[in-house]
């Protein structure tokens, strides 16, 4: 099988964001793998050892496709050191400020090009939250859309069974090859690189395209921002000490507030 | 006047009052239309729900498709509708299914699209509270039909009851729209607590827990209350994952979110910033979290949350 795995190159979840001009600042943040795409590389691997493994000239391939900054080669690394094969950094100054569907499209443009039986994403990125990009990725390449997954069985002859959860319930849903997966974050446990893994990451390629390269034109955000304002931050309020009859307090103020 | 489509949304067979948040902003802007998307033989039914709101027209759609084949199928008839009836914006609700169906409609019809919105003015501009409600963005989309998922629980909801009139669609699926078959459907489980996302007070628990969630649970439960963890405690398998609060977790805002051994790092914080009051019940008298909680008790969440329970329950009896 050929298993492509979508990943992004987001700040890291633990630290500030702000806006500039309109868009994220993501010069002056540390960058991280977004936490959510880590399950997709680790359900790539294990899909990928279930049925013969990826050591190279085996059975599977596990191929990580990125878009972003050339920096992002640093969140590709880390999904190469898990055990990833080898990945295409779509990279280009022009795609600065490039929306969902303008990503959608260069990803479905790479995907469909490599040849893969399947795709398989987290369910969204930490910075913009859109939870968009699986299903825009299915709709362009024509594919089954197999998302919000917490399990997925893939049988090698041609097909995946997930079970989907949402908000809205619980469903068994399975489609042919080629399809689109999504997956939630309890799916798996991601593993940590090993050192050897880490080290073997240091020789993959990282093959990377400019818009040229992918064989599409530039195309603009379809959505402009008018203004970004951070909010004022909240002050503290009152703060007690519980000197054994803090809960009483804290009932009081309920009631006082009508909150209770 | 112009015309808004708004996707009308359901809890099984009955339309939610997100349908009638959808319609009071959709209303701003012209003469609203909710669409709804119906199993075969089951439009008439489902129509007959949406009576709340400034709604001027329904519009029913049936197919058998959108049972077994789910977003795909109901994003391919709605992108179909809006071609044909070019209506000036489409609201959806921001939810998995939402967004989903959105995300494709966006692509099937060339338009531009913005979600998680927390508003939306007459101009079709949308207000949206990124990076876990610290900064406050307006946008407008610049190309095709604007589609714009709104947040539920973010919009006042016009409640007056309508009679809209209502006519029926066909639906236009293509084979594309059929590739993933739904073999069986359950609705969400509904335990004796509310939906995290809907709930009206949450109660969170983190790592000062030590992994026993009871002293928060009953807390919860006095109060009517949701119960949420941090990302340290079901990162450490103390409480499910579908429960986090937080920037990888679930985004919450509600009247009351009550903070339990929560030390409060930017990862919890962008989860529930923007809920209404803020209680903070912590140990340490340094934990970041303090500085945007309207009320806060430095003590044991050990001590402090049974005898809150004891007396919520005392004031209710």
């Amino acid at each position: 099988m050929k298993i492509a795995v979508c990943v992004k190159q987001v700040p890291d979840s633990w630290a500030e964001k702000k806006m500039v001009n309109g868009l994220l600042d993501r010069e002056n943040v540390d960058a991280v793998l977004n936490d959510l795409d880590e399950y997709a590389v680790e359900e790539a691997l294990r899909i990928a050892e279930a049925h013969g493994g990826n050591e190279e000239g085996g059975a599977n391939t596990v191929t990580v496709i990125s878009m972003g900054p050339e920096r992002a080669t640093e969140a590709v690394r880390k999904a190469l050191s898990m055990g990833a094969n080898g990945a295409i950094l779509i990279t280009d100054s022009a795609l600065a400020g490039a929306d969902a569907l303008a990503t959608s499209a260069l990803l479905a443009k790479v995907i469909s090009d490599g040849g893969y039986d399947i795709v398989i994403c987290g369910t969204e990125s930490t910075d913009a939250r859109m939870s968009v990009v699986p299903a825009m990725i299915s709709a362009r390449l024509g594919w089954g859309q197999l998302t919000f997954a917490s399990k997925v069985t893939v049988d090698p002859a041609g097909k995946v069974s997930i079970t989907r959860v949402t908000e809205a319930g619980v469903d068994e849903i399975s489609a042919a090859f080629p399809c689109v997966i999504s997956v939630v974050e309890k799916i798996n446990e991601p593993r940590y690189p090993s050192f050897k893994g880490i080290m073997a990451a240091k020789k993959k390629t990282i093959e990377q395209k400019d818009l040229a390269a992918v064989g599409v034109s530039s195309q603009s955000a379809w959505s402009q921002v008018n203004d970004a304002t951070p909010r004022p931050a909240r002050a503290a309020g009152i703060k007690v000490t519980d000197e054994g009859s803090g809960g009483e307090a804290l009932v009081n103020y309920l009631a006082e507030k009508k909150l209770i | 006047m112009s015309n808004v489509f708004i996707l009308a949304d359901f809890a099984g067979d009955k339309a939610t009052k997100t349908t009638a948040e959808l319609a009071t902003v959709a209303a701003r802007i012209g003469a609203v239309t909710a669409v709804v998307m119906a199993d075969a033989g089951k439009g008439a039914a489902l129509a007959a729900t949406v009576n709340q709101g400034p709604i001027t027209n329904v519009l029913v759609v049936e197919s058998a498709d959108f049972t077994k084949h789910g977003v795909p199928a109901i994003a391919d008839a709605l992108a179909n509708l809006v071609k044909g009836k070019s209506p000036a914006a489409l609201l959806i609700a921001s939810h998995a299914f939402g967004k989903e169906v959105a995300a494709r409609v966006a692509v099937l019809t060339e338009s531009g699209i913005i979600t998680d919105a927390v508003d939306v003015a007459a101009d079709i501009t949308a207000t949206q509270l990124v990076f876990g409600g610290s900064t406050t963005v307006h946008s407008k989309v610049s190309k095709g039909t604007p589609i714009i998922t709104v947040r539920p629980n973010s919009i006042e909801a016009d409640l007056t009851s309508a009679s809209p009139a209502v006519e029926n669609a066909s639906a236009e699926i293509s084979d594309a729209a059929r590739l993933s078959a739904i073999s069986s459907s359950q609705p969400p489980v509904k335990g004796g607590r509310p939906e995290l996302t809907e709930a009206n007070i949450v109660v969170s628990g983190g790592r000062g827990t030590n992994g026993d969630f009871a002293a928060v649970e009953s807390f919860a439960d006095s109060l009517g209350a949701a119960v949420g963890a941090s990302r340290a405690a079901t990162d450490a398998g103390w409480y499910p994952h579908s429960h986090q609060v937080g920037q990888t977790g679930k985004t919450v805002s509600p009247q009351l979110y009550v903070a339990c051994g929560i030390s409060g790092a930017i990862q919890h914080r962008a989860g529930m910033q923007t809920s209404k009051t803020i209680v903070v019940v912590n140990k340490d008298p340094e934990a970041p979290l303090f500085d945007i909680a309207d009320f806060g008790v430095i003590g044991d969440l050990f001590n402090v949350l049974p005898q809150a329970t004891t007396g919520i329950s005392a004031k209710k009896s």
